[in-house]
């Protein structure tokens, strides 16, 4: 099959085209070595199957970025039959410019001219016949929105795939001209495919080349040593890159006949942004959108209609049974929408899935595999450890596609972007740049997508800082267990109202804190270095796309959804093994879990939480809440589906008295996991700051399987990562260490200043040095 | 006399004379396109006065001020003061 791939700028409509293109059949990759997405999918229209790559978005092939590293080594080594650059038409010469060096290649080239329709509606005119003769290879006008001229394109790429093309370049009026010609020639006699693309790298001075072809190198070196331009001096990358724009503003820029002949007008774009980065309103608008997004996710008062207007709940309207259960069929779904108050669309969304579809299914499911006779450990295995473990997983599924549909259309609309520009400022204080704040706030939904997302960091330092803590900010799988902890807090200690959803606000502030003071530290001292620059495009504003958007959540649910499947079923099984055999290999009812490996195991490791407060001080039960640490290691998701075993378990065994909250059925029939830490609660005699300290050690410990998964192959260098474990065990131990300290006597609160004074006072003496150089440097100007 | 890009005003537009500094920034900048003889207006200041917003060859690009004083400009103004220099 032959393969074309799409090259071009960020946001200039390839994943559009993609998308257009490959409809159905495109599936999501890792590139080998550098985790950055790569999709592929299949055309079926041309005269034969046609497969497509989408290369990352790219402004140049520099050396500087993985992603210009990985477009350019797919072209160089792959070697795909075309390669279809996709140029932003409304743009054309920045994008041209990455077509430049396309075409320095020995590898069939087609430009696709998109976004026609834009700039016709705009009433400027581009002349593809005349670019395409002075390209020297064929310009398609497309629309890839509107799916126009995309046939056309594809019939001429397949065409040029058929022939064999040498690289041009636009260099040949530079005063390199010549020896860009001489050490083509030298390498083309050492056999070198693609010599002209590598002739200019090398010239460029391009780190990647210079290591590959040292000798050649010398010829530079020599011609260097003589030159020198009026501006440039002997800077051969800036002479490179200044000859391809010269080029381009002489030969291409005026195929773009504009309407009008002002220079910088004001679009509808310019409109929008007066206002949304106003000097003033920017910042509070960007707080009121935030707010509104996780409102809209969360919120079970849309906009506080219940708390101004005092809406009566189910119970006072008479809906519900005597023991509290909705009265019918119609006020179930009534439940799932109101009650006292309207459900933010998210958390309808929520209760609609887990109440009436999951929950049903999987009730169905279990009552069959119960009236089916099967042996009681079998009936166990499947009720308790399969179903369970998978109801707990795929009720996160609503709350994490709901935030990230309004993560796609902040990315899509353009506004990301925006709130980079706001932001960055600030995120400059802690040594990143205000591009750090996407996959940070993406952590609020998913670390996994949040660490994948890094990659457009172009500093490698900044982009380690932030992988580390994108787990501390608490994802959507670990706000359950903030609200089962919370709401057993409230239900067991009596505590006054409301402050379930403070201690959740407060676990929120407690990471986003860590956070700020992990980076800190990191830019002190492992990861130090210069604040990494911050030169971004800002996209025009512009409506995202229904199509794209239901295709990116789609990706989203099945990477979740196999999630489930596999590794998290798996682990499931496994947890409900160790807990439902002894170490003689007997099978234990669920009442037995103090003689389960797991408890044996957990047993071993109480002492160590001893001072974080959930360790050998709570006695004989102690190890469920380690237990529970452990389980979610594997899964976040696993934490509340724990509580619900070890729970029933403790309330059959340790003697509780349990009629006053309804028995056993209220724990397993409980999915907020609240009853079952209250059992924990009241079995081990486990103190308010241990709970919080509990739940600050959750939040910030190494954050689940398929997040370590991905921080891995993100991270790349091995040693970065077993750092990076090492970095959250003890970011967590430590934290959790003062939270209970202090939360149990206040006066350690003096020790911690200390030792962070101290520590603090180290740091800036070691690094003293540089300081003083800082300071000299500012006096100096 | 020459002018930074950092200390135009917002509003004031002019050529690029010269990037200077550090290779991966002076080569980034010259990748978005700020290349000697581009020229370029001064849009807007971030809420918080930094970073800015300009317009060069046809779109829109944020860069920080340290980042700005990398690139040398020439203005309307420049030239001005420079002609009414040779009248005098």
């Amino acid at each position: 099959m032959k393969r074309f791939a799409l090259a071009g700028n960020p946001n200039c409509g390839k994943t559009t085209l993609f998308n257009s293109l490959t409809g159905s059949t495109a599936h999501v990759g890792n590139w080998p070595g550098v985790t950055v997405d790569k999709r592929d999918g299949v055309y079926k229209k041309c005269a034969e199957p046609v497969a497509i790559i989408d290369l990352p978005g790219i402004y140049s092939l520099s050396p500087y970025t993985p992603e210009e590293v990985i477009a350019r080594n797919y072209i160089l080594d792959e070697k795909p039959d075309c390669v279809i650059n996709i140029v932003d038409a409304t743009n054309l010469e920045r994008n041209l410019y990455l077509s430049t060096q396309i075409l320095e290649m020995d590898v069939p080239v087609v430009i696709a001219l998109n976004m026609m329709d834009a700039v016709e509606k705009a009433g400027d005119k581009i002349d593809a016949k005349e670019l395409e003769k002075r390209l020297g290879v064929p310009v398609v006008k497309i629309s890839a929105l509107k799916e126009q001229g995309l046939h056309d394109l594809m019939e001429r790429a397949f065409a040029e795939s058929q022939k064999e093309r040498k690289g041009t370049t636009v260099l040949q009026d530079t005063p390199l001209a010549h020896l860009i010609g001489d050490v083509k020639i030298a390498l083309a006699g050492q056999k070198v495919a693609n010599p002209l693309f590598h002739a200019i790298k090398l010239v460029e001075g391009d780190e990647i080349e210079v290591d590959m072809h040292k000798e050649t190198l010398e010829m530079v070196s020599e011609f260097k040593e003589t030159f020198s331009d009026e501006i440039f001096g002997n800077d051969f990358e800036a002479l490179v890159a200044d000859g391809r724009y010269k080029y381009i503003s002489k030969h291409f820029a005026p195929v773009l006949e504009r309407r009008s002949k002002e220079k910088f007008q004001m679009s509808r774009s310019d409109k929008a942004d007066r206002v949304l980065t106003n000097r003033w309103a920017g910042i509070p608008i960007f707080l009121v959108i935030l707010f509104a997004i996780f409102h809209l996710t969360f919120s079970e008062d849309f906009l506080y209609l219940g708390a101004i207007f005092g809406l009566p709940d189910l119970e006072t309207l008479g809906l519900l049974t005597a023991e509290g259960a909705p009265l019918n069929y119609g006020v179930r779904w009534l439940a799932c929408i109101y009650d006292g108050a309207l459900f933010s669309p998210g958390v309808i969304i929520n209760n609609i899935w887990n109440d009436m579809l999951v929950g049903e299914l999987f009730g169905w499911i279990q009552g069959l595999v119960e009236s089916s006779g099967m042996a009681g450990w079998a009936v166990g295995l499947i009720n308790n450890g399969i179903i369970e473990g998978l109801a707990a997983v795929l009720s996160f599924l609503p709350p994490i596609l709901v935030l990230f549909l309004f993560f796609s259309i902040l990315e899509d609309s353009g506004y990301m972007a925006r709130i980079a520009f706001i932001l960055d400022r600030m995120f400059r204080r802690f040594g990143l740049s205000g591009r750090a704040f996407m996959p940070m706030i993406m952590g609020f939904g998913c670390s996994v997508p949040a660490m994948i997302n890094t990659r457009t960091l172009a500093d490698e330092k900044e982009r380690t800082a932030t992988v580390r803590v994108i787990p501390f900010f608490s994802c959507g799988a670990k706000l359950p267990i903030l609200t089962a902890v919370a709401g057993a807090i409230l239900m067991a200690f009596n505590s006054g109202n409301g402050s379930a959803d403070l201690i959740t606000y407060a676990m929120y502030i407690l990471g986003i804190v860590v956070a700020i003071l992990s980076v800190l530290l990191m830019r002190g001292t492992t990861l130090k270095g210069e604040t990494p620059p911050f030169i971004m495009e800002l996209p025009a504003y512009h409506a995202p796309q229904f199509k794209n958007l239901m295709l990116h959540l789609w990706d989203k649910t099945k990477h979740f959804v196999k999630k489930a499947f596999t590794i998290i079923l798996a682990s499931t099984i496994v947890i409900w093994f160790l807990t439902h055999f002894s170490f003689a290999w007997k099978f234990l009812e669920d009442e037995q879990i103090n003689e389960s490996i797991l408890a044996g195991l957990a047993q071993l490791l109480q002492p160590l939480f001893t001072p974080v407060g959930f360790g050998s001080q709570l006695g004989e039960y102690g190890w469920v809440f380690v237990v529970a640490v452990v389980a979610g290691l594997i899964a976040k998701e696993n934490v509340i589906a724990t509580f619900a075993t070890l729970g029933a378990c403790l309330m059959a065994f340790g003697g509780l008295d349990f009629s006053s909250i309804g028995g056993l059925d209220a724990i397993m029939g409980d999915d907020t996991g609240i009853t079952a830490v209250w059992a924990m609660i009241m079995a081990t005699n486990i103190t308010i700051p241990g709970l919080i300290s509990f739940i600050a050690f959750n939040m910030l410990t190494i954050p689940c399987f398929a997040a370590v998964g991905t921080a891995k192959s993100e991270l790349g260098d091995k040693k970065r990562f077993n750092f990076t474990l090492l970095f959250w065990v003890a970011a967590s131990y430590i934290t959790a260490c003062a939270v209970y300290t202090i939360g149990s006597w206040w006066w350690t609160l003096f020790i911690w200043l200390a030792v962070v004074a101290a520590v603090v006072t180290v740091i800036v003496f070691y690094n003293k040095g540089k300081i003083k150089l800082n300071l000299r440097n500012k006096g100096a100007k | 006399m020459q002018k930074t890009l950092d200390q135009f005003v917002i509003g004031e537009h002019g050529v690029v004379r010269a990037v200077t500094g550090e290779g991966k920034i002076k080569r980034r900048l010259f990748d978005m396109g700020i290349t000697p003889g581009a020229e370029i207006m001064l849009r807007k200041k971030a809420p918080l006065g930094d970073p800015l917003e300009i317009t060069v060859r046809g779109y829109e690009l944020t860069l920080r001020i340290t980042e700005a004083q990398c690139v040398t400009m020439l203005t309307p103004e420049n030239e001005t003061e420079s002609t009414a220099g040779v009248a005098k």
